[in-house]
Parts: structure tokens; C-alpha cells; sequence
């Protein structure tokens, strides 16, 4: 393997300000890499040519003075992110081959910042999973393995292609959407650093909508300066997302002081939840110990209606699904299949077989909840939870600055585990999906690793607009837990 | 409150039909409610569609607030009341022609609440209509089906472009009301400016709710009629849907609640879906889009540069211009009309420039299907007319004559009346010498009338009418009455 991929993306960019290693070569070690490493199927769409002709181009920048803060650096995109001239499919057959003639705000700003696309990761279909197991193009497989065992684990989902490929140093970083942890929790599941960041930061314009209120982009990274820099980058106002918000974007990589003096960390007990793994609940334990010793403060906060998130989740995220996949109807874009019959059918024979299971069973659950006579019984209520939340969350930073729990209930599981079991899938989500419901920020990082020798991540919760702390007190738990473990390279 | 002279009759006795109008009308504004595309009307097929409306992955709806603005104005037109707090909802379905598979509708919080249209009823009587409320909302594209013999094509110009629903209450009783209502609402749109009210070109297209029930019976089940596109169809369509139903009834049968479509080739309505087949909207708050939130003060703003509507109109024409009510609801019927009614009134007798404008303008302009803006007559031009009449140079009736000359094809189109009257040698004859010997002659070869006149006055206006054809219509026909009056030795004529 290459010294060139091991580089982290903030060591990358210095070596490459340094003209210690050139963009051109950085990338081609990583396209190397990225072809060696195809039996994880975290990359759906390699795109070589481009990414070493974007690599020139910063190379070029980097000699006349002009290079913007990513310049040169090789990562991959979820393939929601719609990208100008590659195709995009939300891994789903109903795109088909969809190429869309523009490029996601998220992704632009990247490139305009100097990035090197790879090509575009894998994700779970319309970024409906847990596990990446609903992707038309397979499962991805994590780079992690349990000791001794040659099992295939799941890198997490949705973004369980950006995850696996951080991980596996096929990109330094990937961007990555988050609806219900699918930042987090494939983070949490390969050992590497994902931020999602406030509802509104980044842009939604040009990433395929799976629940709209609650999708956000962020990155998935090695190290936590890395997320700051990601982080930056793709955040910011647009103009064609109303519901992004026009404040500016804080130099994140500045909030990494690592004096975190004071602050207060709250500790939710809600979600000390039965049948835990003893093993996350010490690791839990350890993050409080670390940020104590750093002379935070640790206090007892309640969310008393925790319990109802994950129910007001599968009911609100469904229910906008149902209507943002309404347009992929085989009329103007995607797959068409054509039938005998008259324009229903055509619709029926489309949707049936452009659609998997878990999109299907998601489309009928949204529809069934905005049903007349059933929408007030569970739309309505489980936007009234969702206020509840909220205002958990909104009463819980009075007496506390930053939330600390942990990511996810266990650590990565084999493939095919949990495929016929949708409700345990779901379970996946229990401590993530508040931060969406609620709108604030929330990244994971690693801190240890379980007996099996898999990685175990806390999380971090941050009021709105409050990424500064919440990466402030990550770099502080980074550098406590000494997080070096790195999956054995047994594919290659 | 029951209207006894619009009842029905049918077999088992009167029938009272009840309506209600939802009409869709088209936003006036360059571009659509939640795209930058150009909303022209009648060009190519889409060549006017945007990525949003194509509703392409990961496209994002923004609000065009010039729509707002034009809700805004047609609501404060209303009198109604306007929402500073409105929320976008989704109203999910499929068709090709609805690229989203959904609409961007309001369904709970609309923008524009209660309000209120006056229309003028055949017998003089002013009738208010409730209005329930206005809400914004995109079109669709369109279906076409005749282009090829086993293909549907879609045309996406229209769809995202901005409609206002209007909603009335279900309080017209006739379809001439329902028809008063349209034409009064096309109106104040026009009026405002914000909608162009073409019902030909679809920026004008009526939902009628039509049901029966015995004078006094709580509200019958309603069929609607969708999509009528012009006022003569509306009242066809009214005509024949309330007599079917009072027929299926009489017959023994129950209304069902039913969309049904009107055919204007057999005028007649068939049905379209049962409630059954009725789609579930799932109506819920589009997460695309923030509420719709103003200051009141900006609203305020707006009432305060409102143009001056047709009601107000109508009452400032007939109190500083003493018109009729008449008189003054045709005037004001058109902004356009109104204004050019004032320009030829401005500082001359209103009455003159009333009768001149409807009796001669608008009734030559119908006569050759011209529309105002294609008069080949000035209001000046009329203007300078109704002063002829009035300096008593010429006669009301030889002003006539002088109009149909300068309005219809000729080399005196357009031209200056006073110069038509010099080189034709209309002027009226004030001579009272020159009349006198007219009328002295009309009495003497007329012997026996004059007998008949003295008995029966009535008999004067003959002698008048001989000596104005005598002098060509150019007497002055006042100072031709006092002198035949004079010269029979009648007092006056009660």
C-alpha cells in the first residue's frame, strides 16, 4: 500500500502546500487503491479520467498561488449527490443510468474549493437503511473484521459506501447524507469520523430528496480536523434551498482549541436503554472520565421523549418519502417499463420494478399515515412528538452546553443479518435519529474498540448552529482516546 | 333566504338550485410560483420548463414573490382577510402531466381568508357573494393526445406557473347569478392587474358546484363541474346540470356526489369519477418550503397603492357624474372603459359624455367586434364631439351622423367633428329667423294637424319632427319645439 493513502486529508493538503507530493500523484495512488479494493463495492462509478484531470488542474493552482482549501484532494460522493455529467442513481433501478446536466451545490462548492472526485459510493437505495443492503448494485462490505473471523460485516447505512471507503482509504474523505444517523451510524460502524451537521448548514439543492425536513449533507472523515475542514466547505447559504439558512460559516478548523475549560456536557439518562452492551456503556463512561480530566463539567440532563423518536421517525420520514419519490414515475427521466395497458399500468410496472423492498415498504407505510382518516392519528402525532423533542433538546442546552451518548446500540453486524428483520434494522437509528427530528448538529467518533476488536464510536450533540462545539469537544475525546486502530487489509 | 323568481319548476313542485365557484385563475407575472421559467403563453412546447419544473432529482421549489404580492392584491381586492402566516402543502397524485407527483397547493392555512364580491342582479339589486378564501397553487402541464395515433405527449410550459383558487360560498341561486359572479370577479382581476382573465387561453377556468333541493330542504348532494372555460358554458352547464339532477330526484333517484365534465359540443355534463374514485390528496406541509410569512405593514403598503375598484368606481361615477346605475356599472365594467369615459368627460356636461361613450363608442366597437384599445376613435376626438353638441353646433342627432364618420372606414376616420362639420355644412341653424319661416310653412301646408294639435298638444312633437327633416336635422331642435309650441298657441306639453 502507498504512504500516499495513508495521509489523512489535513496531513494531504500540507504535503501537497509543502510540494512535498503533487495532486496528480496523490490521486493516482488512490485511483490505484480504489481499483484494488472494488471487492468492498463501496464505489458505484469510478471516474479516473476526471479525477486525474481535476488533479492537474490543482496541481496547476497550486503552482501559481491560487489553490482553494481542498485543492487536490481525492474524495469520493454519495451517489445522492447529483453530479453534473456522471451518472447519479441514488443507487435505485429506477434511475437507470440518470445523468443529470447540473452538479449539487454541496459537490460544487467542493470542487470550486479545489476537490478531486473519485467517483461516486455507494448508498442504501434512496438512502432507505441501515446497513447498505437495499443498494441496486449489492451490499458494501466493511474493512473492519471481528478477530478471528472472516465474516463480512455491514459498514453501516445509509452511507455505508462513504464510510467504507474513508475507512478503507480509498478517498480521504466522502461526503455523505444523514436523514436518521446515516452519517453516524456507518461512521460508528467502520471506525471513522461523520458530522451531521444543523438542519439548513448545507445546501439540499441537487441531492436526491429522500425525507426533506430531515436530510442533511455532511462529510465522513479519518480525524475530526478533517471534518472541520469538510465541514466547512460544504456548508453555507443557497438561495435555491429556502430552507437553508444565510449565517456565515464559522472557520471550523479554529474552533479546535483543544481547551475545553468549563464547558458543560450533558448526559441524557434516557439513553442508557435495557440491553445494552456493557462494553458502550464503559466507553461511555470513558468519554465522561476523558472530558472531566479536560475540565469540563459533566451534568444529568433528561429528554424524556426519547422513547417516542424512533416511532415519530418511520412515521414522518416515510410519509415525506412517499411524496418525494412520487416523481419517479418512468415519464421524463430513469427506467420506463412499458406495459400493454394505459398510463396506471405503465406507472405500476415502472414502480414495481424500479423499487426494492425497503423503498416499497417505506412508500406504502408514508402513504398509508397521510391516508385520509389515519393522518391525524400518526402524521399528526408524530409532528407533535417531533415538537416534543425539540423542546427536550431546547430545555436540555439550558444546563448544558454539548450532549455526549453514545452512536449506536452495538457495534458493526454480518451481512444479511438483519435483512429480514426491518423493526431490529431500524433499532440502528434509536440514538441518532433525535438530533435529525430536532434539527441540531451531531457528529460521531471513534473511541475504543469491543472485544471482537471492532470500533465503538460516541456521539456528540450540539444546540443549532453549534458544529464549533461539538468538533471542539470531539478533538478533545480524539486526543484522549488515541484511536489508532485500523482495519487489517485483507482484501487487497 | 329563498329566491322566489329563480326557482325551478319541476314535476313535483320548485326546485331551488344552489352554487358555489371555485375559479382558477392565472397569476399575471413573468415567471412561475416556484421557478424562474417564463409563463408566455402559446410558445413552443417546452421550451418553457426549468429543472424544478421538470422535477428533476434534488430540485428545490423557491418562492416567486411577485406571486405573492399579486395574491396579496386580489385578496385585499376582495375585501377579504389576508394571512400573514400561510403554509405550502402537498396535494399527492399521479399524472404525466404533473411532473412532481404532486401539486404545490394551500390547504389548510391559505393566504387569503373571508371576503366578499357585490354582483348587480338583473332587477337592479345588489347581491353579495361570499368569498371562503384564496389560496396559491401551480398548474400542470398539459396531455396531448393528437399528436400521434398510439402516443401521449406532455407539454410542461404550464405547469408550476401560478394560479389563485378562488373559492366562493355556495351562495349563488341562478345561473345567471353564478355567470355575474364570474364576470364581476374577471373584473376586479383585471382591475388589479393580476390575473388577465383570458378565458380562452385557460388564465380564467371555473369549478362549478351544482346542487338542488326543495325551497327550504337543508343543502342537496353537490356535483362538480370541472374546468368550464367560458361564461355562456358555465351557464349551459348550470342550466342542464340542475335540471338533471331535479330529474334523477323527481324520478325517484339520489344525487350522487360525482366530478362530472361539461361537453360544450352537446351541452351537456357527464360524469367524470364517483366519490368513490375520488383521489386522497394526502394533503400534508410541504418540508421543501418554509411557511409564508409578511409584516402586515407590507400588506398595508399594498391596499395603499390599490387602484380604484369597479364598486368604488361605480359609486364616484354616479355621485360626481350623477349616472345612473346603469349607466355607471357599464362604464366601469372594464377599467379601460372607465377610463376612457372619464377622459371624455373631464370638464364637459357627464350625461353628454355618458350617452356618447355607451350609445355611440361601445355600441360601434360591438357592432364591428373592435375591442376599446382598437377604437378608431379617440377619447379626445369624442370629446371634442360632445362639445359640438354642446356649444349647440350641432344636434345630438347630426352628432350621430358625424360619429358614424369618423369611426366607421373612410377618409373622415379619426378625424377632427369640427372639421366634418365645416366641409359638410352641418352646423346647426340657431336662426330663429331662418327656422321661423320653416315652421311657418309647415303650418300652413298642414292645416287640419294644426286643428288636431290644438285639441290633443301631443300632436306639437309632429310639426317639430317635419321642421327638423325640413331643414336637413341641422335646426337646432330646442329653439324648433319653442316656436312650433309658440306658433300653435300651446302652453306646454304635461
Amino acid at each position: 500500500m502507498s504512504d500516499l493513502i495513508k495521509l489523512s486529508l489535513s496531513d494531504a493538503r500540507q504535503a501537497l502546500r509543502d510540494k512535498e507530493i503533487t495532486a496528480v500523484e496523490l490521486t493516482q495512488a488512490h485511483i490505484t487503491h480504489m481499483e484494488a479494493s472494488r471487492q468492498l463495492n463501496a464505489v458505484v462509478l469510478e471516474t479516473p479520467e476526471r479525477a486525474l484531470e481535476m488533479a492537474k488542474a490543482s496541481d496547476q493552482r497550486i503552482q501559481n498561488g491560487t489553490a482553494g482549501i481542498l485543492e487536490g484532494l481525492p474524495i469520493g460522493v454519495k451517489d445522492l449527490f447529483c453530479t453534473k455529467d456522471v451518472r447519479t442513481t441514488a443507487c435505485s433501478n429506477i434511475l437507470g443510468d440518470f445523468t443529470p446536466p447540473y452538479e449539487s451545490t454541496v459537490t460544487q462548492q467542493l470542487w470550486d474549493a479545489g476537490a478531486v472526485m473519485l467517483g461516486k459510493l455507494n448508498n442504501d437505495e434512496f438512502a432507505m437503511g441501515s446497513s447498505n443492503e437495499t443498494s441496486r448494485f449489492g451490499p458494501v462490505i466493511n474493512p473492519w473484521r471481528a478477530k478471528d473471523s472472516d465474516d463480512n460485516l455491514v459498514p453501516g447505512g445509509s452511507s455505508g459506501g462513504s464510510s467504507s471507503a474513508v475507512s478503507a482509504h480509498i478517498g480521504v474523505a466522502a461526503t455523505a447524507t444523514d436523514t436518521g444517523g446515516s452519517i453516524r451510524q456507518p461512521a460508528a460502524f467502520t471506525g471513522t469520523v461523520g458530522i451531521k451537521p444543523t438542519y439548513g448548514r448545507c445546501s439540499r439543492w441537487g441531492i436526491v430528496a429522500f425525507a426533506s425536513s430531515l436530510d442533511q449533507a455532511g462529510p465522513i472523515t479519518r480525524n475530526v480536523r478533517d471534518a472541520a475542514i469538510m465541514t466547512g466547505a460544504m456548508a453555507g447559504h443557497d438561495v435555491k434551498d429556502t430552507t437553508s439558512i444565510d449565517i456565515p460559516v464559522p472557520d471550523y478548523e479554529a474552533a479546535l482549541t483543544g481547551d475545553i475549560r468549563g464547558l458543560k456536557i450533558g448526559i441524557p439518562k434516557e439513553y442508557r436503554v435495557d440491553g445494552m452492551p456493557r462494553e458502550i456503556e464503559d466507553l461511555w463512561q470513558q468519554g465522561m472520565d476523558w472530558l472531566k480530566d479536560a475540565g469540563a463539567e459533566i451534568v444529568d440532563v433528561s429528554l424524556p421523549h426519547t422513547q417516542y423518536a424512533l416511532p415519530a421517525y418511520y412515521i414522518i420520514a416515510p410519509a415525506e418519502a412517499s411524496s418525494n419519490l412520487a416523481r419517479y414515475d418512468g415519464v421524463r427521466y430513469g427506467n420506463r417499463v412499458i406495459t400493454d395497458g394505459d398510463i396506471t399500468s405503465m406507472y405500476e410496472a415502472t414502480r414495481a420494478a424500479g423499487f426494492g423492498d425497503e423503498v416499497k415498504r417505506r412508500v406504502m407505510i408514508g402513504t398509508y399515515v397521510l391516508s385520509a382518516g389515519y393522518y391525524d392519528a400518526y402524521y399528526m402525532k408524530a409532528l407533535k412528538v417531533r415538537r416534543l423533542i425539540a423542546d427536550d433538546f431546547t430545555q436540555a442546552f439550558k444546563s448544558c452546553d454539548v450532549l455526549l451518548t453514545p452512536t449506536t446500540p452495538s457495534a458493526a453486524f454480518p451481512l444479511g443479518q438483519n435483512q429480514d428483520d426491518p423493526l431490529t434494522m431500524y433499532l440502528n437509528d434509536v440514538f441518532t435519529v433525535t438530533a435529525n427530528l430536532a434539527g441540531l448538529p451531531a457528529m460521531s467518533l471513534p473511541t475504543g474498540l469491543d472485544a471482537r476488536g471492532l470500533p465503538l464510536s460516541l456521539q456528540l450533540i450540539g444546540p443549532a448552529f453549534g458544529e464549533e462545539i461539538i468538533l471542539k469537544t470531539a478533538h478533545v475525546i480524539e486526543g484522549a482516546a488515541q484511536f489508532t486502530a485500523q482495519p487489517h487489509k485483507w482484501w487487497m | 333566504m329563498t329566491e322566489k323568481n329563480n326557482l325551478i319548476a319541476g314535476a313535483t313542485g320548485d326546485w331551488e338550485v344552489v352554487l358555489g365557484l371555485e375559479v382558477h385563475a392565472q397569476v399575471t407575472s413573468n415567471s412561475k410560483l416556484f421557478s424562474g421559467s417564463s409563463t408566455e403563453f402559446g410558445a413552443e412546447p417546452n421550451s418553457q420548463v426549468s429543472l424544478v419544473d421538470a422535477a428533476m432529482p434534488g430540485m428545490l421549489p423557491v418562492i416567486n414573490w411577485k406571486c405573492v404580492e399579486q395574491a396579496v392584491r386580489t385578496g385585499l381586492g376582495l375585501k377579504a382577510q389576508i394571512n400573514c402566516y400561510s403554509v405550502f402543502d402537498r396535494k399527492n397524485y399521479f399524472y404525466p402531466d404533473l411532473p412532481q407527483g404532486y401539486q404545490i397547493s394551500q390547504f389548510k392555512d391559505p393566504i387569503v381568508g373571508e371576503g366578499k364580491i357585490e354582483i348587480d342582479l338583473e332587477d337592479g339589486e345588489v347581491k353579495v357573494i361570499g368569498i371562503e378564501r384564496l389560496h396559491l397553487e401551480q398548474d400542470a402541464g398539459k396531455s396531448l393526445h393528437d399528436q400521434h395515433p398510439n402516443l401521449s405527449f406532455v407539454d410542461l410550459n404550464r405547469s408550476g406557473v401560478a394560479l389563485m383558487e378562488i373559492v366562493s360560498h355556495p351562495d349563488m341561486r341562478s345561473s345567471a347569478q353564478a355567470q355575474a359572479y364570474v364576470k364581476k370577479l374577471r373584473t376586479i382581476l383585471r382591475y388589479l392587474g393580476t390575473c388577465d382573465g383570458n378565458m380562452e387561453q385557460g388564465s380564467l377556468r371555473a369549478d362549478v358546484n351544482v346542487s338542488v333541493r326543495k325551497p327550504g330542504d337543508p343543502l342537496g348532494t353537490r356535483c362538480e363541474i370541472k374546468n368550464v372555460n367560458s361564461i355562456r358554458f358555465i351557464g349551459q352547464a348550470i342550466e342542464y346540470e340542475a335540471r338533471r339532477q331535479i330529474a334523477v330526484i323527481e324520478d325517484g333517484g339520489v344525487i350522487e356526489q360525482q366530478t362530472r365534465l361539461f361537453d360544450p359540443k352537446t351541452g351537456e355534463t357527464r360524469s367524470m369519477r364517483s366519490k368513490e374514485e375520488a383521489h386522497d390528496y394526502r394533503y400534508f406541509p410541504d418540508p421543501d418550503l418554509v411557511p409564508l410569512t409578511f409584516e402586515q405593514s407590507w400588506v398595508d403598503n399594498l391596499a395603499k397603492d390599490l387602484p380604484e375598484l369597479p364598486d368604488d368606481k361605480k359609486r364616484r361615477f354616479m355621485s360626481d357624474y350623477n349616472l345612473s346605475s346603469y349607466d355607471a356599472g357599464v362604464l366601469v365594467s372594464e377599467a379601460e372603459s372607465a377610463n376612457f369615459f372619464e377622459n371624455v368627460a373631464r370638464g364637459r356636461d357627464a350625461k353628454m359624455a355618458a350617452n356618447m361613450v355607451i350609445g355611440s363608442v361601445f355600441a360601434g366597437l360591438n357592432k364591428s367586434g373592435l375591442t376599446l384599445a382598437q377604437s378608431p376613435v379617440t377619447a379626445e376626438q369624442v370629446g371634442a364631439l360632445v362639445d359640438l353638441i354642446a356649444d349647440q353646433t350641432v344636434s345630438t342627432r347630426i352628432a350621430k351622423d358625424i360619429f358614424d364618420l369618423m369611426f366607421d372606414e373612410g377618409p373622415d376616420q379619426g378625424k377632427d367633428p369640427a372639421l366634418i362639420v365645416e366641409e359638410k355644412g352641418l352646423r346647426q341653424v340657431t336662426d330663429t329667423g331662418e327656422i321661423e319661416a320653416v315652421v311657418d310653412a309647415v303650418i300652413a301646408e298642414n292645416p287640419d294637424k294644426v286643428e288636431q294639435a290644438k285639441a290633443k298638444p301631443k300632436m306639437a312633437g309632429w310639426f317639430v319632427g317635419q321642421v327638423m327633416q325640413k331643414s336637413g336635422g341641422k335646426a337646432n331642435p330646442q329653439a324648433v319645439n319653442a316656436m312650433v309650441l309658440e306658433k300653435l298657441g300651446i302652453e306646454e306639453i304635461e
